[in-house]
């Protein structure tokens, strides 16, 4: 028999990015995963129903996506870290309970390696069309927290930070993932556990009588409480007092859903990741996220050597959207290009950010393929003419 | 040479991918060095012709996939037809020449380098299995793209548990064959 892995598989490894994921979100402390498989996503969920026996984890394949979605939010409130991972067919599906993790504020990660759509699509073949489904998808009035990673080893680093940042805001966190970068292998750097930022769960400490779910007793979020800890509590998507009950009316409303909205909106600086390279003093800046960046740092590179004054910027963080950075960017450059697989969807958000500051101009493609670099080097000589 | 384009195809089940694993973890693992692999996937993994492409560079990789490759790792008829024309002036081929018949489509100034590596792992090893390995060690030899070392860790750390001393036998039976 071979060894068992330690919790931490801390080295050096050759792994795909969906893989990365998995060890990431086990880091991170998930020991909580309920799934229904889906092509290109399903390595995640096949390495941690591996794994999670193990350590003492549980993967759960459930009847479909609705169910899958709902199964690992009644496992967090029991006082686990967890998650559930998809792609587009199946994220269209999770919408309902997406709404629900915000209302509940259920610190809750959502991946999606994204695949090309609408519908069914190409399921193997890569896209990023589903950026504006993660902010948009559930309907009302909320903020989500969205990170895209551009390698494997961003695949592991960057689920820490979902789960991490699930936990400080209680709020769904989605990890735009794609296809390419799913099931393209690479370098992972496990660092020892000890060196892993890792944010607990932070449970009340306040008695039962005295807490209150939904009541803000410092900052912006309330305080967490699992069950099994004495307190009895009600939880539910209706519009909701402190003490989670249902309020049927406006003020209730304004109270609840202006703080679900600000405590993101309020916090920008603090959640966003944004990558630059040479953006001072350029003539174009390519800002883009996801496997999309990886063809930017080739591009950029290449047209630099050429002698062409251009730079790079990674979203790592798309929502909430960093209007101010975008200004910053936009503040150091002559043009802004904005390469993404899709027809066109955080162009939009980088246009409404920067208004007339530099022309933005859009390089994208209905997904199916990745960008090519040949085209994205052909964008940036021509904007630069 | 700093960066290195390998292409890897044949039929889904001769160990296509594994070989693309292999080389890309003795890059990226046991020569320190940054590697990307990226694969077929679905059904041409399980049957019909299925490839690997492997990067391996100094320096981080930006774009993962390959145009031209400087090294074709071909198992296959329908590999070769499929990717021969797709190779860098001074690439080097190498083949299985017992399933491949080369033609005058082989571009001008390829090292071609032929093995009947599926008789090799028959006689030699008895398992038809070990065939990618016999594949991979000749691979070693004709390109010195990798350290024989470096490949031979990653071999004992990518096959099954308790498999490593046959397939390192089939990669050495590949690395020292010479042409009659």
């Amino acid at each position: 028999m071979a060894k068992s892995k330690p919790i931490v598989d801390t080295g050096i490894h050759f792994i795909d990015g969906n893989m990365a994921c998995a060890e990431g979100a086990i880091a991170a402390g998930c020991r909580f995963v309920s799934g229904y498989p889906i092509t290109p996503s399903t390595e995640v969920v096949e390495h941690m129903a591996k794994r999670f026996p193990e350590i003492g984890g549980m993967f759960i394949q459930m009847e479909d996506e609705l169910a899958a979605s709902i199964c690992f939010q009644g496992a967090v409130w029991s006082g686990v870290k967890g998650m559930t991972v998809t792609s587009g067919p199946g994220f269209s599906l999770m919408m309902e309970h997406v709404g629900l993790a915000a209302a509940l504020e259920t610190p809750s990660v959502f991946v999606d390696v994204q695949r090309a759509g609408p519908s069914t699509g190409l399921p193997t073949a890569p896209a990023q069309q589903d950026m504006m489904q993660a902010r948009w998808g559930s309907h009302g009035d909320y903020e989500i927290i969205a990170l895209s990673p551009s390698s494997p080893q961003e695949c592991f680093d960057y689920i820490v930070t979902c789960f991490n940042l699930s936990e400080k805001y209680r709020c769904p966190v989605f990890f735009m993932m794609d296809e390419t970068v799913g099931h393209m292998h690479g370098k992972v750097k496990i660092p020892d556990a000890s060196q892993i930022d890792v944010l607990e769960r932070q449970n009340t400490t306040r008695p039962p009588g005295e807490y209150q779910p939904y009541k803000i007793y410092e900052g912006s979020v309330p305080e967490m409480v699992k069950v099994g800890m004495g307190h009895r509590i009600h939880i539910t998507g209706l519009t909701h007092d402190e003490q989670g009950y249902p309020a049927m009316n406006a003020d209730a409303q304004q109270t609840l859903v202006k703080r679900l909205c600000s405590k993101i909106t309020d916090n920008v600086d603090d959640i966003s990741i944004i990558k630059t390279e040479n953006i001072d003093d350029s003539d174009v800046v390519v800002i883009s996220y996801g496997i999309t960046s990886r063809i930017a740092e080739y591009a950029v590179n290449t047209t630099r050597e050429q002698g062409i004054n251009a730079g790079t910027a990674q979203l790592v963080t798309i929502w909430p959207f960093n209007d101010r950075a975008m200004m910053e960017i936009a503040s150091k450059t002559k043009n802004i290009i904005v390469a993404e697989m899709n027809l066109g969807q955080i162009v939009n958000e980088v246009r409404r950010a920067v208004g007339n500051a530099v022309p933005v101009h859009f390089l994208g493609n209905a997904g199916g393929r990745t960008i090519s670099p040949e085209l994205m080097i052909g964008k940036i000589r021509e904007v630069t003419r | 040479m700093s960066k290195v384009d390998i292409r890897i195809c044949g039929m889904g089940g001769q160990g296509v991918i594994m070989s693309g694993l292999v080389i890309g973890k003795a890059a990226s693992i046991y020569e320190d060095k940054w590697s990307t692999m990226l694969q077929s996937f679905g059904p041409e993994a399980r049957g019909s012709t299925c490839a690997a492409q492997v990067m391996i560079d100094d320096v981080h990789i930006g774009y993962p996939y390959i145009d031209k490759a400087d090294i074709f790792l071909v198992f296959s008829q329908a590999g070769y037809e499929k990717y021969i024309a797709e190779l860098k002036e001074g690439a080097i081929l190498v083949y299985e020449d017992e399933l491949i018949t080369l033609d005058e489509r082989v571009p001008k100034g390829v090292k071609t380098c032929g093995i009947p590596a599926t008789r090799i792992a028959q006689e030699q090893i008895g398992k038809v299995i070990t065939f990618n390995m016999v594949m991979l060690g000749y691979f070693a030899r004709a390109t010195e793209a990798i350290s024989l070392d470096a490949l031979k860790k990653s071999i004992v750390d990518s096959v099954p548990h308790g498999t490593g001393e046959m397939n390192l036998k089939a990669f050495n039976a590949g690395y020292n064959y010479t042409a009659e």
